[in-house]
């Protein structure tokens, strides 16, 4: 079962560069650990049969939101964070937002394990034969997209619309017009 | 022994190595053209030393950066430094995959069933080429960075808001010929290219949609960072930009991708506008040598333009992509899919 063992690579590809993302203090490594990750997952999704979404997945997700990223974390030139100082003053480093975290982390890996147990017909990581044709079908895609889906792709847009007009609002400074 | 059960594997095998090697015999044949075009434009003989007429120049370069010390400066991040200009070449290599560049052979009867000329066909392959392709600026913008040189991180920074610029209206002028042909398969979109109007006239989608080919080109150009939108490595005003720190077969991997991504892009022109192996007067059993010879004409073009239009200011890169280029292209899209919906109704 090549295909198996494929998912389970990904899949600790893309758990271990995540988990690694949070865990460095260069804020450079974390992007390309980010870029990884979203590389193991659209991995994943060509094992779904569904290459269309992996490959948007690189293209907007690796390809033009991480170069924003990257290009955000160039100008603001912060190589390494701080980190005495950051531990010194950084309001989430006080000891009662550490333990509130702490607590509401451990709820959190409680109810997962709590979810997982319950499910019992967990299908196989692959996608079977039958439904890739739906996904995998570009056409099928943007019909779906279109008809059945219409409200919440317009509801995405005029959301999207929105940030957009908000972060120029806020961009603005004052007194100019 | 049947031999033939074992073609099959083979001629894939032999097929990705062949492909391979041109690129990096298409990369050394770049170099040479384009000191040898520079020179003929600039009214001097260009190199001529190294082997008759220079040929072998390009391979007296490589090996005089071979034996180069590999330098790193002091304050440059030791893996990202490392790393960039391996991430550069792999993108430009892998963007090949999926580009066809040929119809079906046997090669001169040498395979049982006949191969397509092409690595892979994968049927989102378009998408493909443009996803590898987006994530070469990574080695670009990294390797600026990493330098810890502010010459180096200011030709990173531009690279990444040319890129992003650029890429809006290069994917949508590729929606528009995507629109026409129906599919996202590089192969299927010749293959909706072949024959003729009127009987002399090519069904190339140029004649379609030259609009969406000058912005593809524009846009192909910016993509690949040649002259006149040679930004990140501007030498006037950055030294010699991202690459500045780089030195020895860290340097060379630089002007290499870029060939093989001016490659790619000319390839993937051809496939998308120009008919791919589809030429008249060439027959498509050897229609590999038309694609060759429409891939050789947009490089020259490439070169050309280097030489004669002097370089954008960074303003007007900006102006110009966001608003001209990226406008037209979707004025251009608006147009194409209401006649593909009118003609197709």
């Amino acid at each position: 079962m090549p295909e198996t063992i494929t998912f389970y690579l990904f899949a600790a590809l893309a758990i271990g560069a995540s988990v690694l993302v949070i865990g460095q203090r260069n804020p450079m490594y974390s992007v390309m650990l980010l870029i990884a990750s979203f590389g193991a997952l659209s991995g994943l999704y060509i094992l779904l049969d569904a290459p269309f979404v992996a490959i948007a997945q690189i293209i907007i997700y690796a390809g033009a939101i991480m170069v924003l990223f990257l290009f955000v974390v160039m100008l603001l030139n912060a190589p390494r964070e701080d980190a005495a100082e950051w531990d010194r003053t950084h309001p989430l480093r006080q000891p009662g937002v550490t333990r509130w975290g702490t607590l509401l982390a451990g709820l959190l890996i409680v109810q997962l394990a709590w979810a997982l147990g319950k499910m019992t017909d967990l299908k196989a990581p692959v996608a079977t034969k039958t439904d890739a044709a739906t996904v995998s079908s570009v056409t099928e895609l943007g019909r779906s997209l279109f008809t059945r889906h219409t409200f919440a792709f317009e509801a995405t847009s005029i959301l999207i619309l929105v940030a957009m007009v908000g972060a120029v609002v806020l961009a603005r400074r004052e007194g100019d017009q | 022994m049947n031999l033939s059960a074992y073609a099959w594997p083979v001629a894939i095998g032999v097929m990705i190595f062949v492909t391979f090697n041109a690129l990096i015999i298409a990369s050394a044949i770049l170099v040479l053209a384009e000191r040898k075009i520079m020179g003929f434009i600039q009214q001097r003989y260009g190199p001529y030393l190294v082997g008759p007429w220079g040929v072998m120049q390009p391979f007296a370069d490589i090996l005089k950066l071979l034996f180069k010390e590999e330098l790193r400066p002091k304050g440059a991040d030791k893996w990202l430094f490392t790393l960039a200009p391996v991430l550069a070449i792999v993108t430009a290599f892998v963007a090949f995959a999926t580009v066809p560049f040929g119809a079906e052979t046997t090669l001169f009867g040498l395979l049982d069933k006949p191969i397509k000329l092409g690595i892979t066909d994968v049927n989102v392959g378009v998408l493909v080429v443009f996803a590898v392709t987006s994530m070469g600026v990574y080695g670009i913008v990294l390797a600026g960075w990493s330098s810890n040189s502010k010459y180096a991180l200011f030709g990173g920074l531009r690279a990444s808001a040319q890129m992003i610029s650029y890429e809006l209206a290069y994917a949508t002028s590729l929606a528009a010929v995507i629109l026409l042909a129906g599919s996202l398969s590089l192969r299927e979109v010749v293959d909706g290219q072949t024959g003729t109007w009127l009987g002399f006239v090519p069904k190339w989608y140029l004649f379609l949609q030259p609009v969406g080919f000058l912005i593809y080109v524009i846009a192909g150009v910016a993509e690949t960072n040649r002259a006149p939108f040679d930004f990140p490595e501007a030498e006037q005003e950055l030294v010699a930009g991202f690459n500045t720190e780089y030195s020895s077969v860290r340097f060379a991997m630089f002007p290499q991708a870029e060939y093989i991504n001016m490659v790619t892009m000319s390839a993937v022109a051809t496939d998308l506008y120009l008919g791919g192996w589809h030429t008249p007067l060439i027959p498509d059993s050897i229609g590999w040598v038309g694609f060759l010879l429409k891939v050789a004409f947009i490089l020259f073009a490439y070169i050309w333009m280097r030489w004669t239009v002097p370089r954008y200011r960074y303003d007007q890169l900006m102006t110009f992509g966001w608003k001209w280029l990226f406008p037209a292209s979707v004025i251009n899209l608006i147009l194409t899919a209401a006649a593909v919906l009118y003609f197709n109704a």
